[in-house]
């Protein structure tokens, strides 16, 4: 074995290329097939989320709009995902950061199964590369809610109980709907969701009851949402037409986050909704100043690297 | 060696001549080994002497703990890893109280375990520990 400190000090660097503990090396140069070693650092090339899944679309739903349908619950996925594992390296404990890494990996799957989706009903054949790295700010989908920055951990449990509750009871009710893989994504998240609501419920009760300091930074951090969750109940023209109006789930889901609230031994917040700007927002591309940022971090690579392959 | 039947992702096979298709159903949405579960069922097919191959996935219906079958019960247990419960999978109503379950630590068979956390090293599993060996161990989450 060849130290390349020891070599380095003696004035010849060890190259390491010819290193062969050089791990990436290693992988490099690893049999690319399926069985290789390489397929650990580069991929297998099953990469589609959907893979030979069924595409066609069902008689009587409108490809546009199921696209553009598809887009704003990828996007509010995918965002609030990118949300979620800024916590990896900050979060009060090593068990709250794996379980918000684990939350974060849930959405960015259901993310990029919507975004595919999207690229198939919209009928531009787009990749979930293509949407996630290739749009403007003014191009997602997504509600304000999942883009506002990140703040203290309370924050955090706040958002996941008014996005997890409202999220449960939309994907409850896609599982019936006319789109086959619209349905199977619902029913696979609503297990999911399931899991991010009782976690978020379970911290919103432990802080709300928990110290006099604890209860006044989860009342604040849920005071200061609240203005944001009114924009997941109301309905844009695209889901009006496709028969999906969020409106209906405005009244069981605020029964349910008051149960827990009440429950915390919090009180639900009165504040009146955020504004839209001229009539729009986050699902017409209005979104505020945090979404740039957030993007800029998320697309990068890919913008630095433009196609690049592995 | 468990399986993807073992484990309920394998969701059916269809032969035709030297044509086979089989379809797969992901655990979870974002679960990055889909990929590689894809790719090595491809392969093996392949070194089975089939010609032509096809892997694709089926998501409805969606896939669940009950679908691991009793031997791979025993096979994750073999492996230290404490395997799901049958029926109600997962946390479907609203619970303000906490949960209880009886776990039995897949080590020493004790019942006297608690969960240390319900994330763990995969979207699929939970940490728990065993209060009689000591032993900290993974458990698969009814989904």
């Amino acid at each position: 074995m060849t130290d390349a400190t020891t070599d380095a000090t003696a004035g010849t660097t060890a190259d390491p290329r010819t290193d062969d503990d050089h791990v990436y090396l290693t992988l490099s140069e690893a049999s690319p097939g399926p069985e290789g070693e390489a397929r650990w650092a580069y991929g297998t090339g099953f990469a589609d989320p959907l893979l030979g899944v069924d595409t066609d679309l069902p008689p009587g739903v409108d490809g546009p709009d199921l696209g553009a349908y598809c887009l704003m619950l990828g996007d509010d996925a995918l965002v609030l995902s990118q949300r979620l594992i800024e916590w990896c390296t900050r979060a009060p404990e090593l068990e709250e950061e794996v379980a918000l890494a684990n939350l974060g990996l849930d959405l960015l799957g259901q993310a990029r199964q919507l975004l595919t989706r999207a690229g198939q009903a919209d009928g531009t054949g787009r990749s979930e590369d293509e949407y996630a790295y290739w749009r403007e700010e003014h191009d997602f989908r997504n509600v304000r809610l999942v883009e506002t920055p990140n703040g203290d951990f309370a924050h955090c449990v706040a958002r996941l109980l008014l996005f997890s509750t409202a999220r449960l009871a939309l994907y409850r009710r896609l599982t019936g709907y006319a789109d086959p893989v619209l349905a199977a994504v619902a029913a696979r998240g609503t297990k999911e969701l399931a899991y991010h609501r009782e976690y978020a419920t379970a911290w919103t009760l432990r802080l709300g009851d928990g110290t006099d300091y604890s209860a006044q930074r989860m009342q604040a951090a849920l005071d200061g949402l609240w203005p944001l969750l009114d924009e997941l109940f109301t309905a844009h023209p695209v889901e009006l037409r496709l028969g999906v109006d969020p409106a209906e789930l405005r009244e069981p889901v605020l029964r349910e986050l008051g149960e827990v609230i009440a429950e915390a031994g919090l009180t639900v917040s009165q504040a009146a909704p955020l504004a839209y700007v001229g009539g729009r927002a986050g699902r017409d591309g209005v979104h505020t100043e945090a979404l740039g940022p957030l993007l800029a971090e998320l697309q990068v690579v890919a913008r630095a690297h433009p196609g690049a392959t592995w | 060696m468990l399986t993807l039947a073992d484990l309920g992702v394998l969701a059916e096979v269809e032969q035709d001549g030297g044509a086979v298709t089989a379809w797969l159903t992901p655990t979870y949405s974002g679960c990055p080994a889909v990929a590689e579960m894809a790719a090595d069922v491809d392969a093996r097919l392949r070194a089975a002497g089939y010609s032509e191959v096809r892997v694709r996935l089926r998501l409805d219906p969606p896939w669940s703990t009950d679908l691991i079958t009793e031997a791979g019960r025993r096979k994750l247990a073999e492996a230290g890893i404490a395997p799901p419960q049958h029926g109600p999978a997962g946390p479907g109503v609203l619970q303000l109280g906490p949960i209880r379950r009886v776990v039995h630590c897949p080590q020493c068979g004790s019942a006297d375990t608690e969960e240390l956390s319900r994330f763990g090293s995969t979207a699929c599993k939970a940490l728990w520990r065993c209060r009689s060996c000591r032993e900290p161990f993974d458990r698969i989450k009814e989904i």
